[in-house]
């Protein structure tokens, strides 16, 4: 029995030191190829100092703006009753469905130098120059305060749900004002929520890609100097970049985690608090016309995308906004295979890397919490490191180490095959997997699986009929996390992509860079439908299997 | 604490929407220094009128009022939890998990801007007042659901409140430690004669602590007075039926007699309470009753469905009587009746209070 877990257990760590580790290794050694040639030159560089900088500056602002907008928002919508509450939390969580190359780009429609809102702002005050410019740090601060408030929102949200809101009564008949029971109760005992959400945050934001590269504007990040050095073909020096930005992130993930140590508290009582309904006039008036223009800005970038997915291309140069609709983009994307290629690869990719993602997830999970297999430490460390590391760090690994057919050094060729993107998507995505369907199997109770063994069911069955059926809902979340990921995937591929694999987000910016602006949309529009299509599956089989 | 103060509930009414449950128009005085129990059961508002004195939940109609020594009224309907300077006891006890014990009890003073060294001392004073003397650094998940009761209530009590709050404090204790509790809380909260409202649903606790005790069914007071009261004179069968066991048979008054009549059969004993309202039926409680002999004439005859040894005394519960709605316990000093036997039941000459019937106006 135990021989049987120990043989699965080396073969998934086995698998994990292979794909996950060892390009990761390569990377440490081969910035060391040179001696320390490289790091000498990666720290006497100006270029490297600053994108070193800047992505510090990037990742900090990005949690602090985060912070800032996910936190009052979280106690507004689940503290208090006002007109428009409704609609807001509906629409709050909307800036994580957009494909992170998308809302950059529908960043660059509204808000560029030649976006809507900017030019709209020109002409009204009748300005001879745009009023702003999309470019630079702030810039960068700015699209990812609104995709990655989200994280904070929805952590402090669930914090929220599960709080006990007598903590919150005692204090105050304690005499405490609301601002003391706030900072004295409430917020320390959010900890691991927020700090759960400030590691979310600061990963993507250390990570981020999409926005620096589109308008960054000469802004140097290290995730867009590693593609420079390694387009340079200057390898070592990427990957001693890669290995910064590899190390900074993992020294993130630790020292958050220091700080959130011994802080989750089990609550006792029930979480339910009742919403203050706003009484005083002037908000009663003022609450639904905010929450309105909170929504607008949410909903803003997608109908943006939508709007100039009908735009004729080539037609819209120093109007406000798009002068020619046409159905033609559309009809493009359908018509044309060349056109059409970028779909299939994408969704072809995308559903290989997920069916990898869930097998692995369930044998995974399995093993880290119904058996006592050897080396589970070992393997929930290794689970969670794909999802530490940037993923432009993990493509140059695989890129530096998956170059050549060689059985002495366990390499393979796959860059410059179709298969590197399906693999880089599988290994990106086996945290969010394996965790989901742990989440699952840690509610089961695990004397079941020993009472159906109990029964005389061979490992086989109590699988098939006892821990499969306990996994499902997390295979299905699981399964449209991946998918999710994997069908807008931008940063990764464009490490690893070949002509022939190009997925959707690169003839996005291929189309961009063509100035074919209604394509390039009609493209987001598609993946935006995409990932709908994939979520609104994954409801509906989750509300069948409830 | 000599400055206790009563409280006055005038005419309070808090509704929930589409719920059909709150409290409607409650008036009910609290004296200054006495110890007074809310019962009834879930659903029938004595959570919701005990959060509206703490002021966590406002009030649709009606005022809150603190009375002085004097007898003066100070409104307190629309005044902040904050400012009530009363002190509550969760029914989870809601202390705060990332403080150790001696900081959960300083919190109302640190609110209070008392400097750290004298909170310091005076949380220690009020855990030694507890029995937790030497418990001020340990965490609060590390205590017995009797330490973190008692920590609950040091860190209500050391603000020096005007009204002491308590949301069904002995509902989270195993059955051993609740009596003992029981008469710690008693003797405590009368050792500082302070004005303490406490809600509870089960009847024994009510009696066992409070002065008066006063209840609430389907948001609406039903009877307040002193446990003898409410259960030798209940003011109405749901009183009747809460308090105490006992079953309900139809009966009238007759000078200082109660007539119960089951079955056609009639027996008399001497008249207790008597509610206004008619139709009226008797509440017989087991003391009432006597187990005799099933030949006996003018008893109610039935047989012994169960029986059960309480110790010092015996409780049969007799059923198949012709005509009676429900069985009745009868309380004996013997065990000489076994299930299935065939007995009588009289009336002892034992006081019998009478209340109206239900449906009756």
């Amino acid at each position: 029995m135990s021989k049987r877990y120990t043989g699965l257990a080396l073969a998934i760590l086995a698998l994990l030191l292979w794909s996950v580790v060892y390009p990761n290794v390569s990377v440490v050694a081969g910035s060391f190829a040179h001696g320390l040639r490289d790091w000498r030159a990666f720290l006497s560089s100006p270029a490297d100092h600053e994108a070193l900088t800047n992505t510090l500056i990037i990742s900090v602002a990005s949690v602090m703006a985060s912070l800032a907008i996910g936190v009052p928002l979280a106690f507004l919508l689940t503290r208090f009753e006002f007109r428009g509450r409704r609609l807001l939390s509906v629409f709050a969580t909307l800036p994580a469905a957009l494909p992170p190359l998308v809302g950059v780009i529908a960043f660059l429609f509204l808000y560029g130098e030649s976006g809507v809102v900017t030019r709209g702002v020109q002409q009204l005050f009748g300005l001879s120059r745009p009023p702003w410019t999309l470019t630079g740090v702030w810039a960068i601060v700015f699209v990812h305060a609104y995709t990655m408030y989200v994280y904070v929102f929805l952590f402090v949200s669930a914090g929220l749900e599960r709080y006990d809101s007598s903590l919150d009564e005692a204090a105050t008949g304690l005499g405490a004002s609301s601002a003391l029971t706030l900072r004295r109760v409430t917020l320390p005992l959010l900890t691991p929520a927020i700090v759960g959400s400030m590691l979310l945050v600061f990963m993507s934001a250390l990570g981020s890609f999409s926005a620096p590269y589109v308008f960054g504007g000469g802004t140097r990040v290290l995730s867009t100097q590693i593609l420079v050095s390694k387009l340079n073909d200057s390898m070592g020096m990427a990957y001693v970049e890669t290995s910064v930005l590899a190390l900074t992130a993992v020294a993130a993930l630790f020292a958050l985690r220091w700080i959130e140590r011994r802080r989750d508290y089990a609550m006792a009582g029930k979480g339910r608090a009742t919403r203050i309904v706003v009484q005083s006039r002037g908000w009663r008036v003022a609450a639904p016309i905010i929450a309105a223009m909170a929504v607008t800005f949410l909903v803003l970038p997608h109908a943006m995308v939508v709007l100039v997915s009908f735009a004729r291309d080539g037609t819209w140069t120093t109007q406000v906004l798009p002068p020619q609709y046409t159905l033609d983009n559309f009809r493009h994307l359908a018509t044309d295979p060349d056109l059409m290629q970028p779909i299939t690869n994408s969704v072809s990719m995308a559903a290989i890397a997920t069916a990898a993602n869930v097998v692995f997830g369930l044998l995974a999970a399995y093993l880290l919490v119904l058996t006592r297999a050897p080396g589970k430490k070992l393997l929930g460390l290794l689970v969670a490191l794909p999802w530490a590391i940037p993923a432009t760090a993990i493509a140059l690994g695989l890129s530096a180490t998956f170059d050549r057919n060689s059985l002495a050094s366990a390499r393979m060729l796959l860059v410059g095959t179709f298969w590197i993107l399906p693999f880089a998507y599988f290994i990106r995505n086996i945290p969010l997997v394996t965790n989901a369907v742990e989440g699952s199997l840690r509610q089961m109770d695990p004397t079941i699986e020993d009472a159906a063994r109990g029964l005389g069911a061979s490992w086989w069955l109590a699988m098939r009929r006892v821990v499969l059926p306990a996994a499902r809902p997390g295979l299905v979340a699981g399964a449209m996390l991946a998918s999710v990921a994997a069908v807008g995937e931008f940063v990764a591929s464009i490490v690893l992509y070949t002509h022939a694999n190009r997925p959707i987000s690169m003839e996005i910016l291929s189309q961009l860079r063509g100035l074919s602006f209604g394509t390039a949309a009609a493209y987001s529009v598609l993946l935006i439908a995409l990932v709908l299509a994939i979520t609104t599956g994954a409801r509906w089989a989750e509300a069948r299997m409830a | 604490m000599s400055d206790a103060s009563g409280l006055r509930l005038i005419g309070v009414s808090r509704r929930y929407e589409g719920t059909g449950r709150g409290v409607e128009e409650l008036s009910l005085d609290v004296r200054a220094g006495e110890l007074l129990a809310l019962i009834g059961a879930s659903g029938s508002g004595k959570t919701t009128t005990l959060r509206m004195i703490a002021g966590y939940e406002p009030p649709d109609g009606g005022r809150i009022a603190l009375v002085d020594a004097a007898g003066a009224e100070r409104d307190i309907t629309r005044e902040p939890p904050q400012r009530r300077g009363f002190g509550m006891v969760f029914q989870h006890y809601a202390l705060f998990p990332h403080m150790p014990v001696l900081e959960n009890v300083a919190f109302g003073l640190e609110a209070r801007g008392v400097s750290r060294a004298e909170r310091r001392q005076r949380a220690a004073q009020a855990l030694a007042g507890v029995g937790l003397a030497d418990y001020g650094s340990r965490a609060v998940q590390a205590l017995s659901g009797g330490e973190q009761q008692r920590v609950a209530l040091a860190r209500a009590l050391v603000i020096e409140p005007h009204v002491l709050l308590l949301d069904e404090p002995l509902s989270n204790l195993d059955p051993m430690l609740r009596q003992t509790t029981r008469d710690e809380l008693r003797e405590m909260l009368h050792r500082l004669r302070i004005t303490v409202v406490f809600v509870t649903h089960d009847q024994e606790d009510a009696f066992a602590v409070a002065d008066r005790v006063a209840m609430l069914c389907a948001g609406r007071l039903e009877q307040v007075g002193t446990p003898e009261a409410l259960y030798h004179a209940p003011a109405s069968h749901v009183v009747a039926r809460f308090v105490g066991r006992g079953a309900l048979a139809p009966a009238r008054a007759e000078g200082d007699a109660a007539l119960v009549t089951i079955g056609g059969v009639t027996q008399r004993a001497p008249l207790g309470a008597a509610a206004a309202g008619a139709p009226q039926v008797a509440v017989l409680r087991p003391e009432t009753l006597a187990v005799v002999d099933a030949t006996e004439p003018d008893a109610w005859r039935g047989t012994v469905q169960t029986r059960r040894f309480a110790g010092d005394h015996f409780v049969y519960r007799v059923g198949n009587i012709a005509g009676a709605s429900e069985p009745l316990e009868v309380m004996a000093d013997h065990g000489r009746v076994a299930e299935g036997d065939a007995v009588g039941v009289r009336l002892r000459p034992h006081p019998i209070a009478l209340v109206a019937a239900p449906g009756a106006r």
